[in-house]
């Protein structure tokens, strides 16, 4: 049933709209994106052999319009859409109107994206495969029976969306009078992010890593791992930077926990990339969520593993994939998500136009960016603006890597948590590798930078401009501050208008 | 005319380099940027230069002395129209020649007439002391650049200098009469006298650092207000005061966007004969300057020897004057007419002369030719308004008077490589000559052999084409620039916005003899 893609309608924007695009080029694969009113003229749209509007400007008026982009892929004459991540990556309803309008969803089946979606099945099917769980409790019925439910877990715990993931409707709740307040928002928060209110409980873990495994399903049947990712570096359950290998981890858990993943996806029939995330405290790790989609950090298991996921996931959708279950991992690689948002106030997002924009690049150092210079920065969307990916041979040499990468980063035009990441990535607690997922908030809740971060480069330019730049066009001399030749003929001299070129 | 203005080109890019290589050499080793160097610096990026006389000094002092060892002109400063004096040092040390002296002058003259701040970059020798003679002395030498400092800073015209090098004896008043002086420390030296001169009066000892230096003169003494590392940096600080100027006083009038000529300007290449005398339509070149080719002729059926009209070039609205053959009574007077009218309206004169003189002959005469010149000459001497003169052909005589002339002071005055100016044309004045020698010889009962005739009109025809040629003039100022006609449109479109920076002036006329 599955039939060679030939033209691939890419149902996302940003970086990952032009990180699978390539990948499609590569294979001969035609190209269509897909663009809101705001991304009109954004560097996917630019990539793409053809470039369909969606109309509207808020995520939920374009690119969650599932009719719209189906209707896109239909007029374009594409067979297959591929849904990058977030959006309708996991909305079983939309991979299902895809294979109902003829076209081949990029993905796991419908079935499998539910099943995974729903948090506490996902959960119980995880259980019945015998991968450890975090202690959780349903919540159901009155205040009073949450109430109890939280204490039989024990506090802290962590209200949590059924539905939703990236820390979206999520809380921590020290003790019991924060409970029904937090219920009350968690669930206001997933029914806005996801559409779906139901939460639950479980317990909160201490010195928490969040180490997840990636893990590929191919068309025979065949499951195989490319390894963990570490991503304790979060705030507020947002991932800032990633890695592969984790340094946390002994062979013996790592066995287990990729053991264990292989497991729960070859259970459910999974198809697809798909990552198995997991909480690790101490000796223990426990099943958090399964993401039946592409995530964000791919790119670090790439490196590591020399693979391109997204080829492979096309292979597989097309039915034109070469199974295999080992895949071998070689050096290190660390993620770093660059963000528009000001990390000395609060983190708060920043929109912005971008001036310029000069990449890091060199051996070992990969940019996924949909940054181009005189870019309007929108604040509708996600603001993550690239993500920064190095590889070495060791993680010390990648630390460094990273480091002269960011760098190297040159962002001009508005405020961006470089400056942030070069201090994490720096920091001890880093290179002994021993950040948590709490480390983040707790060490950093009043970062400020040290000193101006600016290239070099940068801060020159700026003082010439502002000592020579300023050429007022209507001065004060002009009569009426209107124009008069000496603001309209530019830089002339006698001689000028004369009907040979100088020799 | 084509084949003279490349000609005028490599004269005036031969003459831009200044002095010799190596002096050039010396003068950069110094840590000096080159004078040309500073000034474009001085410009706010992307503006005009409206460079003047460039060819001064041309082929006189035997060459010694390019641009008279002087470059002035007319930018633009953090917006404000700026006349810039900058002493060029690779020639002759930036020796002020007589010739350097009036342009200088002039510079200042056009600073004065315009209201156009100054900024003196000084970077010179003092006076070329072998010519002292005619540099010292008299009322237009180099005592008349205080003079005109001191009387533009009382109405208000802002004077800068900046002291870039030797700033020696009278010299020294440059900086110290201007408004803010800047020097550049370990390069600049302001001094009365010289360590030479200090050692041979009291035998002190003492090096030009020491004596009059830009530590010495900016903590001590105060002769100058800012203290710079380099060329560079005094140019910073330049522009650092042009910021606080207050803006110019400029009259109300109304311009509009600038629009090319419908006729491209290349063609008057081909309009302008080669020979001066052969007449053309001078208002195909008026339809190659102004703006959208509109000429608004005035009284276009009288006096048809000479075009009136109104026009805009690069939007400012300007009234042309224009000759087109000889001059008659009619033609005088309706040029009074509408010269009455721009005053009236404080529109801009534009005069392209061309002219040979005013008619001859009794019946002209008796007409009372004379007075009707003499109203047009009170018109134009009287006249308040912006004046622009471009010498198109010849300027000869009276018509040189009337169509306002160097000496009626012109806000600006350029010529066209094919002008010619002097008191009459060549031929004219040989055969004046001849007819004298004729009638002298006829007294003594003798008469001209032919041989003799060449050989009595050849050398009047030699110098009078030698010192009415445009380079003679502009060598001794009587103009501010030999201009390309393809840059004419836009020399007349900076001149006249550069005069905007006065305000409207009433104007009274004298008695015209009716």
């Amino acid at each position: 049933m599955a039939k060679p893609i030939k033209r691939l309608l890419v149902a996302n924007r940003s970086e990952i709209a032009c990180r699978i695009a390539r990948t499609a080029r590569e294979m001969g694969i035609e190209t269509v994106a897909v663009y809101s009113e705001a991304d009109a003229g954004a560097a996917h749209t630019v990539s793409a052999d053809q470039a369909v509007a969606l109309g509207g400007m808020s995520p939920a008026e374009s690119y969650l319009q599932i009719d719209t982009v189906i209707e896109a892929a239909k007029s374009s004459g594409a067979d297959a859409i591929h849904p990058g991540y977030g959006f309708l990556a996991e909305n079983a309803e939309f991979a299902r109107a895809v294979s109902d309008a003829g076209l081949t969803f990029v993905g796991p089946s419908p079935e499998a994206i539910r099943l995974m979606g729903d948090k506490i099945a996902a959960r119980d099917a995880a259980e019945v495969q015998g991968l450890p769980l975090i202690p959780s409790a349903e919540l159901r019925g009155s205040e009073a029976d949450m109430a109890k439910a939280a204490e039989s877990l024990g506090y802290p715990v962590l209200v949590k969306a059924a539905a939703g993931g990236g820390g979206r409707g999520m809380r921590v709740v020290d003790h019991a009078e924060a409970l029904a307040d937090a219920v009350a928002q968690a669930g206001r928060e997933a029914q806005s992010a996801f559409g779906d209110g139901r939460i639950y409980l479980e317990k909160y873990l201490t010195a928490p890593r969040h180490i997840e495994v990636q893990v590929f399903g191919f068309s025979d049947g065949t499951v195989a791992q490319l390894g963990e990712r570490d991503c304790s570096t979060q705030r507020r359950h947002q991932k800032i930077i990633e890695e592969s290998p984790s340094a946390a981890l002994d062979e013996a858990i790592r066995r287990a926990m990729t053991t264990a993943a292989v497991k729960l996806t070859s259970a459910i029939e999974y198809a697809g990339a798909g990552t198995v995330e997991f909480i690790v405290s101490g000796d223990e790790f426990y099943f958090l969520e399964m993401n039946t989609r592409l995530q964000v950090e791919h790119a670090v298991t790439e490196m590591v593993y020399g693979v391109d996921l997204v080829r492979l996931q096309l292979e597989t959708a097309g039915g034109v994939d070469t199974p295999r279950d080992t895949f071998t991992p070689h050096g290190h690689a660390i993620e770093c998500r660059v963000y528009a948002e000001d990390p000395s106030n609060g983190f708060l997002p920043t929109g912005g136009n971008v001036l310029r924009v000069d990449h890091p690049t060199g051996p070992g150092v990969r940019v996924d960016s949909a940054l181009l210079d005189g870019l309007e920065v929108p604040v509708l969307y996600d603001p993550m603006l690239a993500k920064v990916v190095v590889w070495a041979e060791d993680r010390d040499q990648a630390i460094e890597r990273m480091t002269a990468a960011l760098h190297d980063f040159s962002i001009v035009g508005l405020t961006t948590n470089l400056a942030f990441l070069i201090d994490v990535v720096g920091s001890g607690a880093f290179t002994s590798a021993a950040i948590t997922t709490t480390s983040i908030e707790r060490d950093y809740a009043d970062w400020k930078p040290s000193g101006s971060y600016a290239s070099d480069a940068a801060l020159a330019a700026a003082a010439l401009v502002a000592e020579f730049g300023r050429v007022p066009t209507t001065g004060p001399s002009s009569p009426a501050a209107q124009a008069t030749p000496w603001q309209t003929l530019g830089a002339w001299r006698i001689g000028d208008a004369h009907p040979k070129e100088r020799g | 005319m084509r084949g003279l203005c490349e000609e005028l080109r490599g004269r005036v890019s031969d003459n831009q380099t200044g002095g010799s290589e190596k002096a050039r050499t010396l003068h950069v080793e110094r840590g000096k940027l080159l004078p040309r160097d500073r000034v474009e610096r001085l410009l706010d990026p992307g503006t005009p230069f409206l460079e003047l006389s460039p060819l001064a000094a041309w082929d006189l002092y035997d060459g010694q002395a390019p641009g008279a060892s002087i470059i002035t002109g007319v930018g633009t400063i953090q917006g404000r129209q700026t006349v810039i004096v900058a002493n060029d040092a690779t020639v002759k040390g930036g020796t002020y020649f007589p010739m350097t002296v009036k342009k200088h002058l002039r510079a200042q003259e056009i600073a004065l007439e315009n209201r156009l701040p100054t900024i003196y970059l000084v970077d010179s020798g003092g006076a070329f002391l072998p010519l002292q003679h005619e540099v010292f002395p008299d009322a237009q030498h180099f005592g008349r650049i205080f003079y005109n400092q001191a009387n533009m800073s009382a109405l208000g015209i802002p004077q800068i200098a900046a002291v870039m090098g030797s700033c020696t004896a009278g010299g020294a008043y440059v900086p110290a009469m201007c408004d803010e002086s800047i020097i550049v420390g370990n390069q600049g030296t302001i001094f009365l006298a010289g360590p030479p001169l200090v050692k041979a009066a009291t035998g002190e000892e003492v090096t030009a650092e020491q004596l009059g230096g830009g530590d010495v003169h900016t903590a001590l003494s105060g002769v100058a207000d800012y203290l710079a590392e380099d060329d560079e940096d005094a140019i910073r600080i330049a522009r650092r005061i042009f910021e606080h100027l207050p803006p110019a006083n400029t009259p109300a009038i109304q311009l509009e966007a600038p629009e090319d000529p419908a006729y491209d300007p290349e063609e008057i290449y081909g309009i302008i004969p080669n020979d001066v005398r052969k007449p053309y339509d001078v208002r195909e070149v008026i339809a190659r300057l102004v703006d959208g080719s509109r000429f608004d002729e005035f009284k276009a059926r009288y006096g048809t020897t000479l075009v009136t009209g109104f026009a805009r070039v690069h939007g400012i609205p300007v009234g042309i004057v224009a000759n087109n053959g000889v001059l008659f009574s009619e033609s005088a007077l309706k040029a009074t007419h509408f010269i009455e009218l721009c005053c009236q309206r404080n529109t801009p004169l534009l005069f392209l002369q061309n002219i040979t003189g005013f008619m001859v002959g009794r019946q002209y005469e008796a007409g009372g030719i004379a007075k009707d010149g003499a109203k047009m000459v009170m018109a134009v001497a009287n006249a308040r308004v912006p004046k622009v003169t471009v010498i198109i052909g010849a300027s000869n005589g009276a018509g040189n008077y009337g169509m306002c002339g160097r000496a009626y002071s012109p806000r600006f005055l350029y010529m066209w490589p094919n002008g010619r100016i002097s008191v009459m044309g060549g031929e004219q004045a040989a055969s004046v000559l001849t007819t004298v020698k004729q009638a002298q010889l006829e007294k003594e009962g003798k008469t001209l052999g032919k041989g003799e005739l060449e050989a009595l009109q050849q050398p009047i025809l030699e110098k009078y084409e030698r010192e009415g040629s445009p380079y003679f003039s502009t060598a001794r100022l009587w103009d501010d620039g030999v201009i390309d006609p393809m840059d004419t449109r836009a020399v007349i479109g900076l001149s006249l916005a550069a005069a905007l920076n006065r305000p409207n002036e009433d104007t009274d006329f004298g008695v015209f003899r009716m």
